[in-house]
């Protein structure tokens, strides 16, 4: 019990962070048909910018201008890049991504070294939040709760409630329709993956101190942030969210299971040796292969149910 | 207008792929038989151990990067998964060896990368069960969940994947359909470039087979493909399970040379090499990919060693391939073919020396940049030291750092200038041909 509410709470914060990245990617995805591989690396460069500032400036600060910074870049990347390769078609733009995902890479790498920054928790946020079951919940957590829930609320009001969120949704399921009633679409575009790479950069400030800042933090996000997207499904800001939850506690409780299918089946009579592949298969605990689950899931729903968890359309 | 140039040149691309051409193959064999010979080492009566092994390196790549454009470049499959078939299939060739090795498995050495293609065949219809369900986009994304997986899982199971030191193996299985021992690499040079021929040739002849040509159909419409009636799911599925057996025999020859097989030949980055590959030499093209497999497996081998930040120019070059040359190397080549019947190629000598002065001097800016950039960090934390012909160059002092800028902004701007005069030229040279053709 002890070690499943802290899973909890630590799952759920896991899982907002996931879904800070992926409703960028979502959007991105769902509105331009765009799959942003470089959406990661944005998300690198968000923790990066944000050590950099608070080198010079401190914590609070970086918290705001480093995510603006990597929605500026968004922005670029945008208008500089993605239109001129827009005319090729989609695979032309998601290899321009692709590519971008090299250069960003290895060029933190030569910016900053190969090494982790020292990116550390704020002092003022650095304290036991409480105590449950004579665990400490850091207050740093909290803070991550908190700011992704406030994003996840600005986000939501942004798009039902305000006149832009009105129009981004059209341009969502109807671009042509809503160029014909004479707004620029284009912007809008650029106005959306700035956003998302906003949001990716704000994920990148409040996770860099949390998990590390390192040079292959992209790597190890990107694929489980496709996984969110692919999972809760095209054009569906719930359906992300709910599969960001999934995928973070998903995550967090794998690692505290110790059971294996073996296991599962051993009242049956059944027992298994590991001596063998399929009986490494059934011997392994669920706490190992942790890391497969969200990838299995991912090829699951997509034969299972092409279009997602609450997706609109097929992808 | 531009329809007419297509309607005339499709004919005569059929016709060219109709009329058996038996000399770039011969031309393929004699270069590849006689490339290492030209690196021997008369002195010491052996051979550049570094040249043949990324001569054979070179080898196995262009029937990787091949069978990956058989999805991407005929089909329009965008796979990340092709590493998967590549790698699962190197796996079960050191498998196989080992089995031949205790004498459990009476196949010989010859036969191996044919074993190993089947072994690929079985996965990629697996595979390709799953991920042809889709197309576009979607197909990426789940070949992207595959290729996570299957990486993930290589490091997890040790009676398949060995966990993370591999499945090591022995070549020397001491059966073989021509009395070799295989015991050097320049005999399994060979082999590579025997497999390699009979591959490429495969492949050759694939895209004019019925297959090839509803691949190429569902690629440009698939709707239309249905119309017809064809199964588009089950042109790309089999077109998916053939270029896994390809893969698969670019995966056996990867176990034969290096006899160790880790999770990297199953992970993504392999996989992205494919995509270079093929994109950099030209996707449009049959030979495009063989091109940027041997320009990828050079600058790998070479530029890697010289420099930190190799992957940054990778990464720059194809981003500027994407935006304006999306029919890769071969597709440059190959705009030029108008020009050329008209007989104006000359014309274009003094624009491209003009264009190509400014651009050179944009590149030592970038590379300057970069280089730089990467010795205050990287080369630091190495400590190497930033040569150049010999001398020691100080990236501290500002020179080097305003050179480099210098050539990068002003090159740049001077660039631009050029590019537009030249665009001017060669839209005017290609009206030109054109008229001059359909008078």
């Amino acid at each position: 019990m002890q070690v499943g509410l802290i899973s909890l709470l630590d799952g759920l914060v896991y899982g907002m962070l996931l879904f800070m990245l992926a409703s960028g990617l979502t959007l991105i995805l769902s509105m331009m048909g765009v799959l942003n591989f470089a959406h990661a690396s944005i998300y690198m460069l968000g923790a990066y910018f944000a050590y950099q500032i608070a080198q010079w400036a401190g914590f609070w600060p970086a918290l705001v201008i480093a995510p603006v910074l990597c929605g500026a870049i968004g922005a670029a990347i945008e208008v500089w890049g993605l239109r001129r390769v827009h005319h090729n078609g989609h695979i032309a733009e998601l290899l321009f991504t692709f590519g971008l995902v090299f250069i960003i890479g290895r060029g933190v790498q030569m910016t900053w070294g190969m090494l982790p920054m020292a990116y550390r928790v704020p002092a003022s946020l650095d304290f036991p939040l409480f105590t449950l079951y004579g665990e400490n919940f850091p207050a740093y957590r909290g803070f991550m709760l908190l700011v992704s829930a406030g994003m996840l609320l600005a986000t939501w009001l942004l798009l039902k409630k305000t006149r832009i969120g009105l129009i981004i949704q059209a341009s969502l399921t109807h671009p042509g329709m809503v160029s014909a009633l004479g707004h620029d679409v284009p912007l809008v575009f650029t106005t959306v993956f700035a956003g998302g790479s906003f949001l990716a950069g704000l994920a990148g400030v409040i996770a860099g101190n949390y998990l590390t800042t390192e040079s292959a933090m992209a790597d190890a996000m990107g694929p489980i942030v496709f996984v969110v997207v692919i999972f809760g499904g095209l054009g569906s800001l719930a359906g992300c969210f709910i599969a960001s939850i999934l995928m973070g506690m998903v995550q967090t409780f794998s690692v505290v299971i110790d059971y294996s299918i073996a296991d599962v089946i051993k009242p049956l009579g059944v027992t298994f040796a590991a001596n063998d592949l399929f009986g490494e298969i059934l011997t392994i605990p669920v706490s190992r292969i942790g890391p497969l689950v969200p990838y299995a899931l991912l090829i699951l729903i997509l034969v299972f149910r092409p279009r997602g968890l609450m997706g609109t359309r097929e992808t | 207008m531009s329809d007419a140039v297509e309607v005339r040149a499709a004919p005569a691309r059929i016709a060219t792929a109709r009329t058996v051409h038996y000399w770039p193959w011969l031309a393929a064999l004699l270069i590849s038989v006689v490339l290492p010979w030209l690196f021997y080492d008369w002195q010491h009566a052996r051979h550049a151990g570094f040249v043949v092994s990324v001569l054979s390196q070179t080898g196995m790549m262009i029937i990787f990067a091949l069978s990956f454009n058989m999805l991407m470049g005929q089909a329009g499959l965008l796979s990340f998964c092709h590493s998967v078939l590549f790698g699962l299939a190197g796996y079960s060739t050191a498998h196989f060896l080992n089995a031949a090795g205790n004498g459990d498995l009476p196949v010989p050495m010859e036969l191996m990368p044919l074993l190993a293609g089947l072994t690929g065949l079985g996965f990629g219809a697996v595979f390709g069960y799953v991920a042809t369900k889709q197309r576009s986009t979607a197909f990426a994304m789940i070949t992207l969940g595959i290729v996570q997986l299957v990486t993930t899982a290589a490091t997890m199971f040790h009676h398949f994947f060995g966990g993370e030191g591999g499945v090591s193996t022995d070549r020397m299985i001491g059966r073989s359909l021509f009395g070799l021992n295989y015991a050097h690499s320049i005999e399994v040079y060979y082999l590579i470039v025997a497999w390699m021929l009979i591959a490429a040739i495969g492949m050759y002849y694939h895209t004019s087979t019925p297959l090839g040509r509803m691949a190429n159909a569902c690629r440009d419409n698939h709707e239309r493909a249905q119309f017809v009636g064809y199964d588009p799911r089950m042109v790309r599925f089999v077109q998916f399970a053939l270029s896994g057996f390809y893969a698969g025999i670019a995966g056996g020859l990867f176990a034969i040379t290096y006899e160790i097989v880790t999770f990297d030949a199953v992970a993504a980055p392999l996989a992205a090499n494919a995509l270079l590959m093929a994109y950099i030499g030209g996707a449009t093209t049959f030979f495009g990919p063989v091109l940027g497999a041997i320009l990828i497996t050079l600058m790998q081998s070479g530029v890697s060693l010289m420099s930190n930040s190799w992957l940054v120019y990778v990464g720059v070059l194809f981003i500027a391939m994407v935006t304006f040359a999306p029919a890769g190397l071969t597709g440059i080549v190959l705009e030029h073919a108008p020009i050329a019947r008209a007989g104006l190629l000359r014309r274009l000598t003094r624009p491209y020396a003009r264009v190509l002065t400014p651009g050179a001097v944009v590149l030592i800016g970038f590379i300057g940049i970069v280089e730089l950039l990467s010795f205050l960090t990287i080369g630091m934390a190495q400590g190497k030291r930033f040569a150049l012909f010999g001398r020691t160059i100080d990236i501290y002092s500002a020179t080097p750092w305003l050179f480099s800028l210098v050539c990068l902004f002003g090159g740049g701007f001077w660039l631009s200038r050029e590019s537009r005069r030249f665009k001017r030229v060669w839209d005017s040279l290609t009206e030109i041909a054109r008229h001059g053709g359909t008078r």
